[in-house]
């Protein structure tokens, strides 16, 4: 059962030596001319006018939450799926209870405008 | 093998644990933890618990952490505020801290101390696996299955009110 | 002699034939890049009737090279309020779990090589669907990463946006999957294509393969859904401050998903190495995995030239509102289809 994790703790390796060795190669390689308003970052030409650092909507956190929810729920699919044929119309009705119990939920969060992006 | 799998991952994790404390940066932090649960989703396939390695990874490294990234970037500390400043002074929770821990060590080598953990049972080898959990979970804990929709609808609804609120003002 | 090298040898072999395909598996994914980027570039000339690069090398095939290696010779500037660490780490997450979530897909059917069976896979895992969608996800991190360490508010604008549709989508995603999985009862990408073997499940499941490649075009960044990278609104996204090797490598990343997710959408939908017509052996087996890929990259190409972007919140509620129900709908449906 362990061993067929073997190839993918290879692949491991090797990604990690690509990906850490480009980023090595590109650090040493290239030419270092450094000058202040060379190390600005990037407005068009001009220097900064307004910090980064302002706050976003609030949109993007409930999206976040509702994904966070629909990936615990589709994560209880994935072992359902697999054992379908065997639970037979048992199986199907305990996941449409499920499904029924999160549509609400899905539809509630639409109605309220949960979903709505302005 | 699998102790010599075991014992560079448990070092890392703990090492990464201490990192999300100790880390000054919000990101720093978020960037240990969740190096910490891919390491543990490691300890778990080396248990044989494949499916839950699986979901450690898509669950907690995958979905929550990227909840707490948006946080991290939603709040957006500015400039000198990215340093938390809580962990100066109070002695008086730090030594408290320091007992609880002392406390839990002692109690902890003393459960494990008496056990017989050199020959541990033998699992089955398809002890952890998708089927295994699977048929648990549809089979005998069918009840505790559908009450986590409930629970996923009551967090569904929680969120939809608390972050509806703010956008409404 | 050769005897006693081989019978040392013995127990290591996994090993050793592990180690060979991963470095051949992961070097011909970094090799295909450039490629890639040359086929799109010719095909994009082709669709809006011009010529694309023909002046490097024959048909222009020079041109990707040269460009690749013009960029590693590029300066790597960091802009000084970046957080420097976290700067160099973003490009290779992205590129790590790019090359990573390739590992458990068979590109042919097992052969044998000197007596020894060999799996035309890095790593068969039982539920292989499972890591790649577990892997991909973590690719969002070198995005938000990008976007947080540059200090600059068109990376974090796009490292935001990039990452919400990411997340969006990677349920559509999952859910369209989920009605094959019922079909075959297993996780494990081998078994999904011998259970195509007589008919593939874009005839079976046509709705599904919609959705699924829709959310993979999404999930890939792709034109239409190109967003994080809007060039006029974001100039280029959660990539802004990047520069030389280090741009390319969110390039790298974004083309190995797009041939991770053509090969996805192959195994799952269009029969993998199943030929149908040809007689059915490893090699014919691989021809036909590659051409099923690359039709599908060409498609992924054709799409770009062909849609406008859209709009942010189209984007949103496309994926919440219209998608995510279907994709409910279908599985549904597919699953009492499958008992009654």
């Amino acid at each position: 059962m362990l061993e067929q994790y073997i190839g993918a703790g290879i692949m491991l390796l090797v990604a990690t030596a690509i990906a850490c060795g480009m980023v090595l190669l590109t650090s040493i390689l290239g030419p270092k001319h450094q000058f202040p308003d060379k190390m600005e970052p990037f407005e068009c030409g001009e220097s900064q006018l307004v910090s980064p650092r302002q706050r976003f909507s609030v949109k993007f956190y409930l999206v976040a939450v509702l994904f966070v929810l629909f990936d615990i729920e589709a994560v209880f699919f994935f072992p359902w799926a697999i054992l379908f044929q065997r639970l037979g119309v048992f199986g199907l009705v305990e996941m449409f209870l499920f499904i029924l119990i999160l549509g609400v939920g899905l539809a509630y969060v639409w109605i309220r405008g949960g979903l709505d992006w302005e | 093998m699998e102790l010599l799998i075991f014992y560079p991952i448990g070092t890392l994790c703990v090492f990464l644990a201490l990192g999300v404390v100790l880390n000054k940066s919000p990101i720093g932090s978020a960037m240990c933890l969740i190096g910490m649960m891919l390491g543990l989703a490691a300890v778990f396939a080396i248990q044989h618990a494949h499916f839950i390695a699986i979901l450690q990874v898509i669950i907690y490294a995958g979905a929550i952490m990227v909840l707490f990234m948006f946080v991290i970037m939603l709040l957006n500390l500015k400039g000198d505020d990215t340093v938390w400043k809580t962990r100066e002074g109070n002695t008086l929770l730090t030594g408290l801290g320091a007992v609880l821990v002392v406390g839990i060590l002692y109690k902890m080598t003393e459960i494990t101390g008496g056990g017989e953990f050199d020959s541990p049972t033998p699992i089955q080898e398809t002890f952890g696996t998708t089927v295994k959990v699977g048929t648990t979970l549809f089979t005998d804990f069918v009840l505790p299955f559908e009450v986590a929709s409930i629970l996923l609808l009551a967090a569904m609804i929680g969120a939809v009110v608390l972050a509806k609120s703010k956008m409404d003002d | 002699m050769i005897d006693d090298i081989v019978h040392f040898f013995e127990p290591y072999i996994y090993l050793i034939v592990g180690g060979v395909k991963a470095i051949i598996i992961a070097v011909a994914l970094t090799a295909v890049v450039p490629g890639l980027v040359w086929l799109e570039r010719r095909l994009m000339g082709r669709f809006q009737v011009r010529l694309g690069p023909n002046r490097v090398g024959p048909f222009g095939l020079g041109q990707p090279i040269s460009d690749s290696i013009k960029l590693l010779f590029k300066e790597s500037i960091i802009q000084s309020s970046a957080d420097k660490f976290l700067f160099h780490l973003a490009p290779a997450i992205v590129v790590f779990t790019a090359i990573l979530s390739f590992a458990v897909i068979p590109i042919t059917q097992p052969f044998e090589i000197f007596g020894q069976t060999i799996g035309p896979w890095i790593a068969n895992i039982d539920s292989g669907i499972l890591f790649i969608f577990a892997i991909s996800g973590m690719g969002i991190y070198g995005k938000v990463i990008a976007g947080l360490s540059s200090n600059s508010k068109y990376s974090l604008m796009g490292g935001l946006r990039s990452s919400a549709q990411m997340i969006s989508y990677e349920l559509t995603l999952g859910i369209a999957a989920l009605s094959i999985i019922v079909m075959t009862g297993s996780l494990n990408l081998v078994d999904m294509v011998k259970s195509q073997e007589a008919v593939p499940f874009i005839l079976v499941q046509p709705l599904a393969f919609l959705l699924f490649f829709i959310a993979g075009v999404a999930e890939t960044n792709r034109a239409p859904f190109d967003l994080p990278e809007a060039e006029q609104e974001l100039v280029a996204g959660f990539h802004t401050e990047y520069t030389g090797m280090k741009f390319a490598m969110f390039f790298m990343g974004e083309y190995i998903n797009m041939v991770t997710m053509s090969s996805l959408v192959t195994l799952l939908f269009l029969g993998g190495w199943n030929t149908y017509i040809l007689p059915q052996n490893a090699l014919t087996g691989f021809l036909a995995f590659a051409f099923k890929v690359l039709f599908l990259l060409c498609f992924f190409i054709w799409l770009r030239s062909t849609f406008p972007r859209i709009r942010y919140d189209r984007l949103m509620t496309f994926g919440w509102k219209f998608l995510l129900p279907i994709a409910i709908f279908n599985l549904l449906l597919t699953s009492a289809l499958k008992v009654l």
